[in-house]
C-alpha cells in the first residue's frame, strides 16, 4: 500500500470516528450543544478544552519554530501554558460565578454599558479572525502534504472542508467528539516522538530523551546539537541570542492572551460549580502539557536529524549528493515535500552535492570560498512542515506518517471551525441582532451567521496564502490583540471597581495601539508590502509586533484607571455584582439571553 | 435575603486571603518563567542539566511543571478556604 492510501485511510477513519460520536451523542441530548461541559466531569472537560485549545499552531507549527531558533522560542512553551495559571487564578472561578455564556456578556453587564459590550465583541472578532488566518496557514501545509499537491491548492481544499465542518457545526459543541479529537491528536504527536527518542537516545520518553545521552556520539543530545549547528554556522541551539526584553514581553503577551481568548474562557462558564472551574483549568493544562513537554524534544531531535542527513559523513566531510537525495529511500521525504513548494534545494555550484549551512556566517563564508560553495543550497525549509515531515525524516513506518497526517488535520480543523462558529455567532447574535436589527427573524439571524462565516473563511484563506508569518507566529498576533483588549477588561471587572468609561477607553486604547503597531510591521490589514517597518528592525527599540500585546495591555490598564478616577464611580448594584462574583456561594447554572 | 454585617465581614476576610494566595502564587509563576527561564538564567548557568543548564530546563520543561502544581494547589487551597468561610456552594 502506498503512503497516499495509508494517509487517506487514517484521515478518513478519524473523521468517521468524530462524526460517529457526534451523531451518537446528539441523539442522546440536543441541549449538550449549548452547554458543552455542563454535568461533565472536570477531567473530561479538561481534555475537551485541551482539544479546543491546541490548534495548528501548537501541533503543526510550534516545534518547527523551536527547532530552527532554539532556546529563544521557549516563549511559546512558557507563554501558552503559563496563561492557564492566570486563567485559573484570575478569571475562571469568577466568570463561572457570574453565570452567563459569553465574555462580551460579562463585559456588557459588569460595565453596565452596551458600548463596552460592542467594543468587546469587535475585539473578539478581530482576534478570532487573526487566529483563523494562522490556522489556514497550517491547514494549507497539512492538506498540501496529505493530498500531495501544492500548498496553495491544499489551502483552498482545506478551506472548503473547514467551512463544511463549521456549517455542520454542532460537532464542535459535543464534548465527546473533542475528547476523541484530543486522543487522536496526542497519540499522533507522541508516537513519532517516542520512536525518534528511542532511535537517538534509547530513552522512550521524549521529554527525558531531550536531556539524555545521544547514543551515536556518546555526548548529551543537546551538546551534540549545539556542536553540529555551530559547525554549520548557525546559532547554538541552547544559547540565548535574541533580545531579552523582547523575549519577556513576547512570553507575557502569549500568557495574558491565553487568558483573554473567548473560545477557551467559554468552557469555564458552563462547568457545574465554581470549584470545578478551578479544577478544570488544572486538568486542561495536564492534557496540554503532555504535548507541550514533548514539543521541545520533537524540535531538537528533528533539527539534529536534518543536520545529520544533510551531512551524512560529518560536517567536516562532503555534503549529501544530489544522487543520494534522488535514490536513497532515506531521502524520499524531500521529494514528497518539494511537491508542496515548502521545501527546496538547488545545486548552485554544480558540484553534485547539496551544502546546507548558514551563508551569513563569516567563518562559513571563508570555508565556502575554500571549497567552492556558492551559498546555502537547502534553499527553502518552511518551519511549518517540520512536525508533519518529522516521521518521514526519521524513516518511521507508513502508519505513523498516516497517523500524524490525521492528527495535524484534526488540530487545524477543530480550532478553525470553532473560531468560525465564534465569529459567526458574534456577528449575527451580538452585532446584527443585539445592535443593528433587534427585530430580525431567526431565519435572518441564521443567514447573517452563514454570511459572516463565509466572509471570514474567504478573508482568512486569502491572507493565509500570503500569511504575515508562520502559523504559530500569526496565532501569536491574535494573542497579542486579545491580551491588549480583553484580558485587562476582565481583570479590572473582577479585581477593581473601574467604571464603564474607564473600561471603554481602556479597551479602545489597547486594541487600537496594538493593531496599529502590528499593521505597521505586518502590513495594513495584513496585506503584504504595505508595512513600514519589519520585526528585524522594529519601530520601538527591540519590541517585535508579536510581543506588543503586553505593552498594549499595560496601556489599557493605565488608560482605564486614569479615566475611571476622573469620572463617576460605579453604581451600587454594580458594586454588589462585583462583590457577589467574588464569592462562590449562590452560583446558579449558567443562563443565556438567547 | 438580607446580608448580615457578620457575613459581610467574613466575605471581606475571605477576599483578602484569596488575594494574598493569588499574589504568592503569581510571584512563583513569574519566578520560574520570567526569572529562572529568562532573566536569571545566567545565574543558574553553573548548574548543569543534560548537556545544558538549569535555566534552559526551566524555560522548556520546568516552568510547565510548576504551573501545573500552582493551579492544583490553588484549587485545593481555595476549596478549603470556601469551607472555612462558609461561602462554598453547598
Amino acid at each position: 500500500m502506498d503512503q497516499f492510501t495509508i494517509n487517506l485511510l487514517f484521515v478518513g477513519a478519524s473523521f468517521a470516528l468524530y462524526i460517529g460520536i457526534a451523531v451518537w451523542a446528539r441523539a442522546g441530548s440536543t441541549s449538550e450543544f449549548y452547554a458543552a461541559g455542563r454535568g461533565v466531569h472536570p477531567v473530561t472537560n479538561g481534555m475537551a478544552t485541551a482539544a479546543d485549545w491546541m490548534s495548528a499552531a501548537s501541533f503543526i507549527s510550534m516545534a518547527g519554530l523551536i527547532a530552527f531558533t532554539g532556546y529563544d522560542n521557549s516563549s511559546y512553551l512558557m507563554g501558552w501554558t503559563g496563561g492557564y495559571v492566570l486563567l485559573a487564578l484570575l478569571l475562571a472561578p469568577y466568570l463561572r460565578k457570574f453565570g452567563k455564556f459569553t465574555v462580551s456578556e460579562f463585559i456588557g453587564d459588569r460595565f453596565y454599558s452596551p458600548t463596552a459590550r460592542l467594543i468587546a465583541v469587535i475585539c473578539l472578532i478581530i482576534a478570532s479572525l487573526t487566529y483563523v488566518i494562522g490556522q489556514m496557514t497550517g491547514v494549507g501545509v497539512a492538506f498540501g502534504r496529505f493530498l500531495e499537491v501544492s500548498n496553495t491548492i491544499g489551502l483552498l481544499v482545506g478551506a472548503v472542508v473547514v467551512f463544511a465542518y463549521a456549517v455542520f457545526g454542532g460537532m464542535k459543541g459535543v464534548t465527546y467528539t473533542q475528547v476523541a479529537q484530543y486522543i487522536v491528536l496526542i497519540t499522533a504527536y507522541t508516537i513519532p516522538a517516542v520512536f525518534i527518542s528511542l532511535q537517538l537516545t534509547g530513552n522512550p520518553i521524549p521529554m527525558f530523551g531531550l536531556f539524555s545521552e545521544h547514543t551515536a556520539s556518546g555526548q548529551p543530545l543537546l551538546e551534540r546539537l549545539d556542536q553540529i549547528v555551530e559547525e554549520l554556522g548557525f546559532n547554538e541551539y541552547t544559547v540565548h541570542h535574541g533580545d531579552t526584553l523582547n523575549m519577556v514581553l513576547f512570553t507575557l503577551s502569549l500568557m495574558i492572551g491565553t487568558a483573554g481568548l473567548p473560545h477557551v474562557i467559554m468552557r469555564f462558564f458552563t462547568v457545574p460549580r465554581v470549584a470545578d472551574a478551578r479544577w478544570s483549568a488544572g486538568w486542561a493544562l495536564v492534557f496540554i502539557a503532555l504535548l507541550y513537554l514533548t514539543a521541545p524534544a520533537v524540535g531538537a531531535m528533528a533539527r539534529l536529524n536534518i543536520s545529520e542527513l544533510m551531512w551524512p559523513e560529518g560536517t567536516d566531510s562532503q555534503a549529501v549528493s544530489v544522487e543520494q537525495i534522488a535514490d536513497d529511500p532515506e531521502y524520499d521525504w524531500m521529494a514528497t515535500w518539494e511537491t508542496t513548494g515548502l521545501l527546496g534545494w538547488e545545486d548552485k555550484n554544480g558540484d553534485g552535492r547539496i551544502q546546507y549551512y548558514n551563508d551569513d556566517d563569516e567563518a562559513m563564508q571563508e570555508r565556502a570560498e575554500e571549497e567552492g560553495w556558492e551559498g546555502n543550497e537547502l534553499t527553502n525549509f518552511n518551519n511549518d512542515i517540520l512536525v508533519l515531515a518529522n516521521p518521514e525524516i526519521a524513516n518511521l513506518p507508513g502508519w505513523v506518517i498516516g497517523l500524524v497526517a490525521a492528527g495535524g488535520i484534526a488540530a487545524a480543523l477543530s480550532t478553525a471551525a470553532g473560531l468560525l462558529l465564534a465569529i459567526s455567532s458574534a456577528v449575527s447574535h451580538d452585532l446584527v441582532k443585539g445592535r443593528f436589527n433587534p427585530g430580525i427573524s431567526e431565519k435572518g439571524e441564521l443567514l447573517s451567521a452563514r454570511i459572516a462565516m463565509a466572509g471570514a473563511i474567504v478573508v482568512a484563506s486569502y491572507l493565509g496564502l500570503n500569511p504575515p508569518g508562520f502559523a504559530a507566529e500569526t496565532v501569536a498576533l491574535a494573542f497579542g490583540i486579545a491580551a491588549a483588549s480583553i484580558f485587562p477588561a476582565l481583570m479590572m471587572g473582577i479585581f477593581t471597581k473601574v467604571n464603564s468609561h474607564g473600561a471603554v477607553v481602556g479597551m479602545l486604547t489597547g486594541l487600537i495601539v496594538t493593531l496599529v503597531y502590528i499593521f505597521l510591521h505586518k502590513g495594513w490589514l495584513f496585506i503584504p508590502d504595505t508595512n513600514s517597518f519589519t520585526d528585524d528592525d522594529p519601530l520601538l527599540g527591540t519590541i517585535k509586533s508579536t510581543s506588543f500585546g503586553a505593552v498594549g495591555a499595560m496601556l489599557n490598564f493605565i488608560a482605564a484607571f486614569t479615566v475611571s478616577k476622573m469620572t463617576t464611580p460605579i453604581p451600587q448594584e454594580i458594586d454588589d455584582l462585583v462583590e457577589s462574583v467574588r464569592v462562590p456561594k449562590g452560583a446558579a447554572a449558567a443562563t443565556a439571553d438567547h | 435575603m438580607a446580608v448580615t454585617e457578620k457575613e459581610k465581614e467574613s466575605a471581606r476576610a475571605y477576599w483578602k486571603t484569596n488575594v494574598r494566595i493569588i499574589l504568592i502564587s503569581l510571584v512563583i509563576w513569574a519566578l520560574v518563567s520570567f526569572g529562572f527561564g529568562i532573566l536569571l538564567r545566567p545565574m543558574l548557568a553553573g548548574i548543569e542539566v543534560g548537556g545544558t543548564d538549569l535555566g534552559f530546563w526551566f524555560a522548556q520543561q520546568g516552568s510547565i511543571f510548576v504551573f501545573l502544581a500552582l493551579i492544583f494547589f490553588y484549587a485545593w487551597r481555595m476549596n478549603r478556604l470556601d469551607a472555612e468561610h462558609g461561602v462554598g456552594e453547598e
